[in-house]
């Protein structure tokens, strides 16, 4: 039977410029980078969690058409996307330290019933929830 | 066609200012800066990007906001309306029920005896936005963008 969740997709306007942001500024680890030809296979992992990969990937051929491609790129521009949610154990630290280094954040942490959390922005536009329980 | 991605760039920097400033006096041409465009030109991209002019987008995040504030049980709707940034409660009022479909004391009563659901925030912040439809709105409305004065034009 199925166990785990192993991978999931965030999909970014360019790798490199990805690369830096995941690893210089929200400090992942980063797992793959191998190349195929045109293709480039870049995972990273959150710091606590290496068994887990975040796919980061550049919609286009072969995998999607060029139309297509066009149409998830600007919904990811246009900040359309929200892959994860992320955990945190201290929400109020994290979001200093990451605007400090020009992340964007969509809205500071704020206590809610089940924790603070925050809401930040990756490089391409993907939004993500910061939360500490 | 030109890439488009660069324009929704700059857009996003502006939208994603409303949603962190809403409350505050926004003016049209200070959004534009954000998004290195002249005003007109800015609220056409808006609109063809998001649906709706940048001074929509902003009137329908601050009643989302009201309509959080009062589902999480705050009492006073002239606070709320104060606090998202309305400057009379009688433009927050028929803003509300233009957006929600009935005035904001009412919503406050119905929600306050429903308890939350098990939903992360950021998804209720997302997905529970008021949905009438923004061509519905009226063309002259109390506007901190002076939108108003300009009338005819969408």
């Amino acid at each position: 039977m199925i166990e785990k969740l192993t991978h999931t997709t965030v999909w970014v306007l360019d790798q490199d410029e990805a690369y830096e942001f995941y690893t210089q500024k929200l400090e992942f680890q980063v797992n793959t980078d191998a190349r195929m030809d045109d293709f480039r296979w870049l995972t990273v992992s959150p710091p606590k969690q290496p068994d887990h990969e975040i796919i980061l990937l550049e919609p286009g051929p072969p995998m999607m058409d060029e139309e297509s491609a066009r149409q998830v790129k600007a919904l990811v521009a246009k900040g359309m996307l929200g892959a994860a949610a992320f955990e945190t154990t201290d929400c109020r630290g994290t979001y200093a330290k990451l605007s400090e280094r020009g992340v964007s954040f969509l809205s500071e942490p704020t206590t809610r019933p089940w924790g603070t959390e925050a809401t930040l922005r990756d490089n391409s536009g993907n939004w993500f929830s910061v939360t500490e329980r | 066609m030109r890439d488009p991605i660069p324009v929704f760039i700059h857009l996003l920097r502006a939208k994603d200012l409303i949603d962190r400033e809403f409350a505050r006096e926004l003016d049209v041409s200070t959004l534009a800066h954000q998004a290195y465009a002249s005003t007109a030109h800015f609220a056409r991209c808006f609109k063809q990007a998001f649906g709706e002019t940048p001074h929509q987008y902003l009137r329908r995040r601050r009643i989302e906001r009201a309509g959080e504030l009062l589902r999480g049980g705050e009492p006073s709707v002239t606070e709320v309306s104060l606090e998202v940034g309305f400057h009379s409660l009688g433009s927050f009022s028929s803003a509300f029920r233009e957006l929600h479909g009935e005035p904001p004391a009412a919503y406050a009563r119905r929600w306050r005896d429903a308890s939350p659901p098990a939903i992360p925030a950021c998804f209720t912040l997302m997905y529970t936005r008021p949905l009438r439809a923004p061509e519905r709105l009226p063309r002259t409305q109390a506007s901190s963008f002076r939108e108003a004065r300009r009338r005819g034009r969408q």
